[in-house]
C-alpha cells in the first residue's frame, strides 16, 4: 500500500528532481503512460477532420502523454503541480505550453475555450477524499486540502472552462468504490454527465479505470466508449464481437454492472448493519431485562408474616412441634403450660 | 508560454469576477518557428479574444496585427501568417503576469508560469 506514491507524500514534494528523472528514464513507466494516454484519446473521440485542437493535459507531469497528443497533431496545455516534473519536461522540449498549478485550487481559463482535456494517473493524486485517505486529488497534506472542496473547485472549474460538448478523459486507479463514487458524484454535480469505463475488468494487473465525462446534460444519443477486455477467457456473457484479439464489450453494460455491485455492495452493508443493529438492540434488551428483575426483585417487600394481636395460638404450636419430633429433634414434652400466656405483672 | 495561452489564461483567485486578460510584464521573450496550420487559426479564431491577443503581441514587440478583424478576412494568408506568428510563435520566457483586479503577480519563469494560489486566495 505504502508503493503507492500518494500515500508518501503531496506530489509537489515527492516528485522532487531525483524522482521526476526516475520517472521519465524509466522505460517501463514511459511505455505505459503513453499507452494509456494513446487510449485517453482514442476515449476522446475527437473528429477526425486533421484539425489539431486546444487539450488540456491535466497533471501533464514530464510531458510523456503530451508527447502522444503532439503525435497525434493536438495542440496541448500541461499543467502540473511538481516544478521538477515540469523542469524534466522542458529538458525533453515538449511542443504544448507548460503551466504550474494545482488542479484542486480550480482551473483558470476563460469559459469554454477547451476542446477536451485527458489525464493520465492524476487524479487520484488529488486526493479529495478524506483527511486520513490520501490520494493526491484529494490530497489533504495542508489545512487548505479539504478534499471535498478541491473536488469541486477542479470538477467546477473545468466544467467551465470545456467548450458544449467537449470530453474530458481521466485515467485513475481509485482506492476504493467509495473514492470512486466520490469523484464521479462531484463530477456529475458540477454539470457534466458520464461514466467509468473499465479495460480489461477481469485482471488485476492490467486493469485500467477510465473516467468519462461529457461536459453538458446527459442526451440519451450519447454512447459510451467501447471498454476493451482481454482476449479469450472469463469476457463471459458481455461479450459482443469475438472477432480478432481484443474483444470488446458494452461499457455500457460494464458501467450497469458497477452500479449494481455498488448497489449490491450497499444493500448488503445495510443488511450487515441492519442485522448487527437487531442483534445489539436484543442483547441490549436482555440485559436490561435481567438487570430490571434484579432491581425488581431487590425492591419487592419481603414477606410478611401474618401476625395477629392473639399470636399463633395453642394448634399452632403443637403443629410444629410434632413437626420436629417427626424429624427427629429434641423438642420438650406437652405440657399443660404450653402455648399459654404469661399473665402480666403489674 | 504562447500566446496562445495568455488568450486563454485567466486570474483564478477568490473574489475575482473579471480575471481576463492578464497583464504582462516582459524580462525575456523569444521567437521559435513553427510549421503554419490555416486549420486550425481558423478553428481557434472564433475562440480567441482578439483584442487581448493584439495587446499582448504589441507588448511583446510584435505590431503587425490589425485592430479589427472578421471572420471574411480570415482567407487572406498575409493575415493568417500574422495570427500564426502572433499566437504561436512569440514565446514569453522570464516575466510575469498580473491579475488585471488585484495586480497580484504569477510569475513566469523558463517559459513556466507559475499560477498557484496562495492560501487566502483559495
Amino acid at each position: 500500500m505504502s508503493s503507492r506514491p500518494e500515500f508518501q507524500a503531496p506530489p509537489e514534494i515527492f516528485y522532487n528532481e531525483t524522482e521526476a528523472r526516475k520517472y521519465t528514464s524509466s522505460s517501463r513507466i514511459v511505455e505505459i503512460q503513453s499507452k494509456l494516454s494513446e487510449r485517453a484519446l482514442e476515449l476522446l473521440d475527437l473528429p477526425n477532420d486533421g484539425v489539431p485542437r486546444l487539450l488540456l493535459d491535466i497533471g501533464c507531469g514530464s510531458g510523456l502523454s503530451g508527447e502522444t497528443l503532439s503525435e497525434n497533431g493536438q495542440q496541448w496545455i500541461g499543467l502540473d503541480i511538481s516544478d521538477s516534473m515540469l523542469d524534466v519536461a522542458l529538458e525533453r522540449e515538449v511542443e504544448g505550453d507548460l503551466l504550474l498549478s494545482d488542479m484542486g485550487q480550480g482551473l483558470g481559463f476563460r469559459d469554454g475555450v477547451i476542446d477536451g482535456a485527458i489525464s493520465i494517473s492524476a487524479v487520484q493524486e488529488f486526493d479529495l477524499f478524506s483527511v486520513f485517505d490520501k490520494q493526491w486529488l484529494c490530497n489533504a497534506d495542508k489545512s487548505s486540502h479539504v478534499p471535498r472542496l478541491r473536488l469541486k473547485a477542479f470538477f467546477g472549474s473545468l466544467y467551465r472552462c470545456l467548450a458544449r460538448g467537449a470530453k474530458a478523459v481521466f485515467q485513475m486507479y481509485p482506492e476504493s468504490v467509495a473514492q470512486r463514487e466520490l469523484i464521479l458524484g462531484y463530477a456529475m454535480r458540477a454539470g457534466f454527465s458520464g461514466g467509468v469505463v473499465v479495460d480489461y475488468p477481469h485482471s488485476t494487473k492490467a486493469r485500467k479505470e477510465y473516467l468519462f465525462l461529457t461536459c453538458g446534460p446527459p442526451s440519451m444519443s450519447l454512447a459510451l466508449p467501447k471498454a476493451v477486455v482481454e482476449d479469450g477467457e472469463s469476457c463471459s456473457e458481455d461479450e459482443n464481437g469475438s472477432d480478432g484479439d481484443n474483444q470488446t464489450v458494452n461499457s455500457r453494460s460494464v458501467m450497469l454492472k458497477n452500479i449494481s455491485f455498488c448497489l449490491y455492495y450497499r444493500t448488503h452493508q445495510l443488511y450487515q448493519i441492519r442485522c448487527l443493529g437487531q442483534c445489539i438492540s436484543y442483547i441490549s434488551l436482555w440485559i436490561l431485562n435481567k438487570l430490571l428483575v434484579r432491581i425488581s426483585d431487590r425492591q419487592r417487600p419481603s414477606k410478611r408474616q401474618k401476625t395477629t394481636k392473639k399470636g399463633k395460638g395453642k394448634g399452632w404450636i403443637l403443629k410444629k412441634k410434632e413437626q420436629m419430633r417427626k424429624k427427629g429433634n429434641a423438642v420438650p414434652n406437652d405440657t399443660k403450660y404450653t402455648g399459654r400466656k404469661r399473665k402480666t405483672h403489674f | 508560454m504562447r500566446l496562445l495561452t495568455h488568450n486563454m489564461l485567466s486570474s483564478n483567485i477568490k473574489g475575482v469576477t473579471n480575471g481576463f486578460p492578464l497583464g504582462i510584464i516582459i524580462d525575456k521573450s523569444t521567437q521559435i518557428e513553427v510549421e503554419i496550420n490555416t486549420d486550425f487559426l481558423k478553428t481557434m479564431f472564433s475562440k480567441i479574444d482578439w483584442k487581448a491577443l493584439v495587446d499582448a503581441a504589441t507588448l511583446m514587440g510584435y505590431s503587425d496585427l490589425p485592430e479589427e478583424v472578421d471572420e471574411s478576412m480570415l482567407e487572406s494568408e498575409e493575415l493568417l501568417n500574422k495570427f500564426h506568428h502572433a499566437l504561436l510563435e512569440l514565446h514569453l520566457e522570464e516575466g510575469a503576469l498580473i491579475c488585471p483586479e488585484t495586480g497580484r503577480r504569477f510569475p513566469v519563469s523558463k517559459g513556466i508560469p507559475n499560477m498557484l494560489l496562495h492560501e487566502d486566495e483559495i
